[in-house]
């Protein structure tokens, strides 16, 4: 079977620095790894290719530094990886993302089988999975915690409020995971060696063919018009270590008033 | 001229209208009444058990409802495609729908249908006075700012709510304005691919946080998942739930459906205690609605105490047995 795995680079801690001019992300001297999440459908992918054999594309868009994250999964053991980038992708927001990947899929297509991390810990809308899946016109499923084959198709639980619901869903089809479903295991040598040696074809909007207006700052529903810090405080009743006791009889009067307790 | 157009897509379970959908209808209202607009609520169900009106007392002028035995379970292809279908007809301005599990999965696609914007987990939602657009606010990058978003020119401009963002209206003494209306619906449209096979509900107690009076959050101050039981008998004593920051969560010491804050649950409960956590942004932007904040840290430059209402700095393994102790004595007592 085939499967395309989509994944995202991400800041590697959530101390992230805005350029407050251009109210965008500074992302000179970050750290960057790939989206857990994505990890996890990586490793989905893998697990279903040694049950069914078949062949797996890891796709990202991103700036070029991107590579560094699809190399990081050939040396997990994805088969060959597809870089988008191009200045015009710049600025791009979920729908415009979206547009991109599901182009980038039919092209590198076609799979039976998307997978991708549930939301990014950047962003964490979790918009672009389902609006991929729209886009290329075919079942999806979210919140992914257990995975199985089953004829002509995938039998998922989805993590939801009241419980695991179960579906089906026939090939092809996106599936959206959650870190529940599966731990991914490390980079081997081997790996490690394979991919250095793997060539990874970089694409850009031509090579796709999309339009200028259609991805990018021009392609995208919507836009950031302000970037504010929160500041958030309460006035504070403290008790140090010295005044633990008057500090419980307090919150006790408290609760008392509240009629918690 | 015709006002805007407000929808809010309503959340139903097992047949019962989900509160969120009233927060959002309530906060739809709002936003509708400054600008002379009118507010549609879109419930789907395999068939209602709660009686409809309500959702016109709490400022719905209409309620549009599709019943249908494949929505009983929630199933997104069938919902992207009636939801699309009204959508297309209705050409609304603004479309809310909450953020949970099901909204979050369904709205991308329908937004990406309908060739439109979708803002996700919305905390402010106003109408720009100038431009007539519908600001939407949300915590980005993290958590550690809020932007404000817009959409200039496609429709409708979308945005998905977590639940217990809003407060809902007090409808009690409202009279229901409007009508409950059942659009027609092409049969074609509730065909789905994707085939619901059942539903094993979660045992779990902390996935009703959302619904407790009182919840008792923990983090990595804990040091191991035992400690947590200590936060399980003080939440018992006041009748509420346990709740854990990310890093917890991330240790396996708590379930996931424990987690508070941006990448878990948003909570308002009256009274919120955080012990042992340190109060990223992110954790803050799911428990700052609380009601009274109590804070228990060993660290007094710690940014959980600057939104707390009551801080106890010391050592949580001294502090919370004597509280514990302290309360039972007074629930005793009475």
């Amino acid at each position: 079977m085939k499967i395309a795995v989509l994944i995202k680079q991400v800041p590697d801690s959530d101390d992230v620095r805005m350029d407050p001019e251009t109210g965008t992300m500074v992302r000179e001297g970050m750290g960057a790894i790939v989206n857990p999440l994505d990890l996890n459908a990586l490793q989905a992918a893998l697990d279903l290719r040694s049950a069914a054999g078949g062949e797996i594309t890891v796709i990202t868009m991103g700036p070029p530094r991107a590579h560094e994250a699809l190399r990081e999964c050939l040396s997990m053991g994805a088969d060959r990886g597809m870089l988008l980038t191009d200045r015009a992708f710049a600025g791009s927001d979920t729908w415009a993302t979206a547009k991109v990947l599901a182009a980038a899929v039919k092209k590198a297509g076609p799979f039976d089988l998307v997978v991708a991390g549930e939301k990014a810990t950047d962003g964490e809308t979790g918009q672009v999975g389902p609006e991929t899946a729209a886009l290329l016109g075919i079942p999806f499923s979210t919140y992914v915690s257990a995975l199985s084959l089953a004829d002509g198709g995938v039998e998922v639980s989805r993590t939801v409020e009241e419980g695991i619901q179960r579906q089906y869903l026939p090939f092809p089809c996106l599936l959206t995971v959650l870190h529940a479903l599966n731990e991914p295991s490390m980079p081997t040598l081997a790996g490690k060696k394979r991919a250095r040696r793997t060539e990874i074809p970089s694409e850009g909007i031509a090579s796709i063919g999309l339009s200028q207006e259609e991805t990018g700052l021009g392609g995208s529903a919507t836009r950031v018009v302000k970037i504010s810090y929160p500041t958030i405080s309460r006035t504070t009743e403290m008790f140090d270590e010295k005044r633990i006791d008057e500090g419980i009889e307090r919150l006790v009067a408290v609760l008392r008033d509240m009629a918690v307790i | 001229m015709k006002g805007k157009q407000f929808f809010v897509l309503g959340e139903v379970r097992d047949g019962h209208i989900h509160s969120v959908t009233f927060e959002l209808t309530g906060k739809a209202r709002d936003l509708a009444d400054t600008c002379g607009g009118t507010v549609t609520a879109v419930l789907l169900s395999g068939g209602l058990a709660d009686d409809p009106e309500t959702l016109l007392r709490s400022g719905a002028d209409r309620l549009m409802t599709v019943e249908h035995p494949v929505l009983s379970m929630y199933n997104q292809e069938a919902e992207v495609k009636v939801l699309a279908h009204i959508l297309r007809q209705e050409r609304p301005d603004v479309v809310l729908a909450p953020a949970t599990t099901s909204g979050r999965t369904t709205l991308p696609a329908l937004a990406a249908e309908l060739e439109t914007g979708l803002t996700a987990d919305c905390t402010g939602l106003e109408m720009d006075p100038e431009t007539g657009l519908l600001l939407q606010t949300r915590p980005a990058i993290g958590g550690n700012v809020m932007a404000t978003i817009k959409t200039p020119v496609r429709r409708p401009q979308m945005a998905t709510v977590r639940p217990r963002t809003f407060r809902a209206p007090d409808c009690s003494n409202a009279l229901p304005r409007g009508e409950v209306t059942r659009p027609e619906i092409p049969p074609e449209l509730f065909e789905s691919r994707v085939v619901n096979l059942g539903i094993e509900r979660a045992e779990d107690g902390g996935s009703n946080i959302q619904d407790l009076d009182v919840v008792v959050s923990g983090g990595k101050g804990l040091k191991r998942p035992e400690s947590f039981r200590m936060l399980e008998e003080l939440a018992a004593l006041l009748g509420g739930g346990v709740g854990a920051s990310r890093p917890a969560v991330e240790a396996k010491w708590m379930g996931y459906p424990h987690q508070v804050g941006l990448s878990g649950k948003v909570v308002a409960p009256k009274v919120y205690i955080a012990a042992g956590i340190s109060g990223a942004v992110q954790h803050l932007a799911g428990m700052q609605t609380a009601g009274y904040v109590v804070a228990v840290n060993r660290d007094p430059d710690a940014s959980i105490f600057r939104v707390a209402d009551l801080g106890l700095c010391g050592d949580l393994f001294d502090i919370l047995p004597r509280l514990t102790e302290r309360i039972r004595k007074e629930v005793g007592a009475e």
